[in-house]
């Protein structure tokens, strides 16, 4: 009976310490991808072409659910505030629970999904099929060459998606709530800018999309770069960036909207 | 896919970024409308703030002509102090009378200024006197009680 316990012990601390050591792992690595982007910054058509895949692509499911999302609390928003004599709100309601969390944290779980289980699963099949191997057997640092553009790509394009996907929502609310409701143009537009502030909430949205853009393309190609050679180890590699950046990405919501809207007075 | 053509698409794509941006800054936002660039403060002491919170508009006459940017306990005389940025555009004279007001039933809390007749105007850090506390629901009820239990004993 003893022996079991401790044996059990011992799993426990087994994973305590794989876990720490991986932490420790992805933080190097991380800091070795900052060091190393000097040459993709000098040689900017790599990271271009990395923001047509990362960026650009995905604008078209950012823009959609965007919309979708903004018509739903156009809808949603009317509904309830009709029910005070507010329905002129609307238009804040929608505004800022866009800007300050749906546009920046929905916009960044599209984003993992799409964009960064994508880069994992490039990277992690470049290592199966041991192209970053041969890279390294030719004198080319495979992360100066292939993670450096792929994470400086994500970090780019992920504060002008959230921006899009922002701005698409609040025109969605506008179509469901002025055209097809009828709620008054003029109070819609006016109401959102009273209660909108520039530096309290966009721009505390563009640092929280900044942070995210960040924490996913960071866990992305740590992902890639750290799966096993192999079919299934790049197939849970995948799974890990999708899952593992979904809740970095909520976690780190909660910490960054307690520090920055913490009650007004 | 050809060089160029991936060139046009992440240019289309980082533009109409920008576009967005602009856009919730100067459309969403408060941006185009009011700037905290050129701007002055004013202090008001107030027996009572009722709900008023910090970045709650300043208006006169209807118009937004700034914010409330602070809100202080003076430990001294035990009222608010009330630190608001003034746009420089618009200067106000010496006598300026600050009340807090209520935007309709239950709306939210701002600072109204009338304009007084004094021909010397308001600078940078000055007080105003002349400040009107906001109205508790509870003074008033308790008042109109108080009123009604004075009357009823006259009868």
């Amino acid at each position: 009976m003893p022996r079991r316990i401790v044996i059990g012990i011992r799993g426990v601390g087994h994973r305590v310490i794989d876990s720490i050591w991986r932490l420790g792992y992805a933080s190097r690595f991380f800091l070795l991808t900052l060091l190393k982007s000097g040459t993709s910054l000098r040689r900017f058509g790599l990271v271009i072409r990395e923001l047509y895949f990362t960026g650009v692509l995905s604008l078209i499911i950012i823009l959609v659910s965007g919309l979708f999302v903004g018509m739903v609390l156009g809808l949603q928003g009317y509904e309830t505030l009709q029910k005070y004599g507010a329905e002129s709100a609307v238009g804040t309601l929608v505004a800022l629970s866009l800007v300050r969390e749906l546009g920046p944290v929905v916009a960044a779980l599209l984003f993992a999904s799409r964009a960064g289980s994508a880069i994992t699963a490039e990277i992690g099949l470049m290592k199966a099929t041991e192209q970053l191997a041969a890279m390294e057997m030719m004198a080319v640092d495979p992360i100066a060459r292939v993670v450096a553009p792929r994470f400086w790509a994500g970090v780019i394009s992920m504060p002008f998606l959230a921006a899009l996907f922002s701005t698409i929502g609040v025109f969605g609310g506008y179509l469901v709530a002025v055209v097809v409701i009828g709620v008054d143009e003029g109070s819609f537009w006016s109401q959102m800018q009273n209660a909108v502030d520039f530096r309290y909430d966009i721009v505390n949205g563009i640092i929280k999309t900044c942070v995210f853009g960040v924490a996913v393309t960071a866990i992305a190609v740590f992902e890639g770069y750290d799966a096993s050679p192999t079919a299934e180890g790049v197939s849970g590699a995948t799974t890990r960036t999708v899952v593992t950046s979904s809740l970095a990405i909520l976690g780190l919501d909660f910490v960054l909207t307690s520090f920055m809207f913490r009650g007004m007075s | 896919m050809q060089r160029t053509v991936m060139d046009l698409w992440v240019g289309l794509f980082v533009i109409v970024g920008i576009g967005a941006l602009l856009f919730l800054a100067l459309k969403v936002g408060n941006m185009g409308t009011y700037s905290a660039a050129q701007s002055y403060m004013l202090i008001g002491n107030f027996e009572n703030i009722g709900g008023l919170k910090v970045r709650a508009p300043v208006k006169s006459a209807g118009v937004v002509v700034g914010r409330v940017t602070d809100i202080r306990l003076n430990t001294e005389t035990f009222d608010a102090a009330v630190t608001m940025s003034i746009d420089s555009r618009y200067q106000f004279p010496k006598d300026t009378f600050a009340s807090i007001l209520t935007a309709g039933l239950l709306g939210e809390q701002y600072i109204g200024l009338a304009a007084g007749g004094d021909e010397t105007s308001l600078k940078e850090g000055d007080k105003i006197m002349k400040t009107n506390s906001a109205i508790v629901l509870e003074d008033l009820i308790g008042r109109f009680l108080f009123n009604k239990a004075a009357e009823g004993d006259k009868d």
